[in-house]
């Protein structure tokens, strides 16, 4: 294992020192290792928490501020974060409105967001919950897990961020969310794999001409290896199942994000956008907005995902409304 | 053989920290097959954790020892693991009670209390391919030979843990991170089932070697 560390046991405590060292302006570090805007808690603002293993930075840490999250509880890599954590940050961000978890769709984190819920709940403090689960390469059926909440995340926040910035009560911010998971649809996949430091070597094998179809965003296999084939064609096996799930056509405003999986360079990213943006034409799909980068990665996994959600004028308006957080900054 | 009592308890957890430990990475590798490769990090921090919080704890009633291992676990381990195995224990503290000691039936009763509680955590039932699958017939093995007192009873439940464990190897996962490979888990044994059967090996173990 090559890793840019100090020590496996250290990984998640030193990097959040370090984005307290970088971003003290917009967020600061409480115990039990949850990042909290700087700010908070601010009186009569709905608080707007998520969590989740460590890992996917950006992704949560790095949305945290104006515009975005309260708070963010990372776990160890990985791994959901514990219901202590949820709970501090629900303390911590509570001005009054109540708190809005966001809780992408994996066992371990629903049920330790709700452990965290009920505990909240018994202090007095109003919590609501919206599950994301997204990744259409997951069969959605009794028989499963459900859908994993991946790329659909990124977007759900940031739009729910600025509802609860605007001062929309609990009530309408979990609506809101609840519509944006209902109008997002994402799958990924895998050139290489990743190497949880705590393990010290890859979580799965992929040969040099092989690739992985449907991964999610913690190394566990997708559901498909093929072998590698070109930008476009990769493009259009994730676009397929997006498009006929979401049942996105002709006539439909999108926000498109092409993700990058922590180790594909910008250049390649840009490759699949291209040929994201042709496929949508082809449609009568009108990109009203984008996303191009890496914010919800698998450690230094090379791949990508693609998340397509359909926008309706509020959505829009509160994509476009100013942020500053680490990861995303505009109009602030 | 002896009820179970306090220093029963403190066996088992430590045993079963022990050989968390000592078999971390198999378990971890169980788990890269089919999920996210850290079930052995997380219950080894768990568990090590859970038995220094024993050993500050001292002298207590089982129900307090109980809870106290089942408050750590949620707060230390993370992951589905800690939500399910802190509810294993914290429903075992609530059957235990004040009790300093308890009888076979009462074990019994309070093993049926903590499958109930993980069942309902993580909303798995038979066939699911996950832990229950293990904790299920262990429980039910050890009611049936209750009558034959604490150490075969205990046998019997390790026993049908490990042959549910094996039972269920080439099933497809419906529950958790492995479900979303579909056919792909086939013929990969769960780890959750896995540690399950090293808890009731530990218990077992315990009360043996009083």
């Amino acid at each position: 294992m090559k890793k840019l560390i100090n020590s496996t046991d250290a990984v998640v405590d030193e990097a959040l020192a370090g984005m307290v060292a970088a971003h003290g302006d917009l967020l600061r570090v409480i115990e039990p290792n949850v990042v909290v805007r700087a700010d908070a808690p601010r009186q009569g603002k709905v608080g707007i928490i998520s969590g989740g293993g460590s890992g996917h930075e950006p992704m949560h840490g790095g949305f945290v501020g104006m515009g975005m999250l309260d708070a963010a509880c990372p776990g160890a890599v990985f791994t959901s974060p514990v219901p202590d954590q949820m709970l501090a940050a629900t303390k911590a961000v509570d001005g009054g409105a109540g708190v809005l978890h966001i809780v992408k769709n994996y066992t371990g984190d629903v049920m330790n967001f709700e452990l965290a819920a009920e505990l909240a709940q018994a202090e007095g403090i109003e919590v609501t919950s919206v599950v994301i689960a997204d990744d259409v390469a997951v069969k959605d059926s009794l028989y499963t897990a459900g859908r994993r909440g991946v790329g659909g995340t990124v977007l759900a926040e940031k739009i729910v961020g600025a509802a609860a910035e605007a001062g929309q009560d609990l009530a309408a911010v979990t609506a809101l969310a609840q519509r944006v998971q209902d109008n997002v649809r994402s799958m990924g996949m895998a050139l290489t794999s990743c190497t949880v430091p705590a393990a010290g070597k890859p979580t799965f094998e992929l040969g040099e001409d092989e690739m992985e179809i449907g991964i999610g965003i913690h190394g566990e296999p997708g559901r498909e290896r093929r072998k590698l084939a070109g930008a476009d064609e990769i493009t259009e096996a994730l676009m397929g199942p997006i498009l006929d799930d979401g049942g996105f056509g002709s006539g439909d405003d999108v926000l498109a994000f092409v993700n990058g999986m922590g180790g594909t360079p910008l250049i390649e990213l840009y490759i699949v956008y291209n040929k994201v943006a042709a496929m949508c034409a082809e449609r009568g799909i009108a990109i009203a907005r984008n996303l191009v980068g890496s914010y919800i990665t698998s450690l230094e996994m090379a791949g990508c995902s693609i998340t397509l959600l359909k926008l309706d004028d509020e959505m829009t308006r509160l994509w476009d409304a100013p942020v500053h957080t680490p990861a995303l900054r505009w109009g602030a | 053989m002896s009820d179970f009592d306090g220093a029963a308890m403190s066996r088992f957890v430590s045993t079963f920290a022990d050989r968390l430990h000592e078999r971390r990475e198999e378990l971890t590798q169980l788990d890269s097959a089919v999920g996210d490769a850290d079930h052995g990090i997380n219950m080894d921090r768990g568990f090590s954790a859970a038995r220094a919080k024993l050993a500050e704890l001292g002298e207590a009633d089982l129900g307090t020892m109980a809870k106290t291992v089942g408050m750590t676990l949620i707060s230390t381990v993370g992951g589905a693991s800690g939500p399910l195995y802190g509810t294993f224990f914290l429903r075992l503290s609530t059957s235990l009670g004040e009790r300093d000691a308890a009888s076979t039936g009462e074990l019994g009763a309070a093993l049926r209390a903590a499958l109930d509680g993980v069942q309902q955590r993580g909303k798995a039932i038979a066939d699911d391919k996950t832990m229950v699958d293990a904790l299920l017939p262990a429980v039910e093995a050890f009611d049936a030979a209750s009558g034959d007192g604490i150490g075969p009873a205990l046998a019997a439940a390790a026993q049908a843990a490990a042959a549910g464990r094996e039972r269920i190897t080439p099933l497809v996962a419906r529950k958790g991170r492995a479900s979303y490979l579909g056919e792909r888990a086939m013929g990969h044994p769960d780890p959750g089932a896995t540690s399950t059967t090293i808890l009731f090996e530990s218990l077992r173990d315990a009360v043996a070697a009083d």
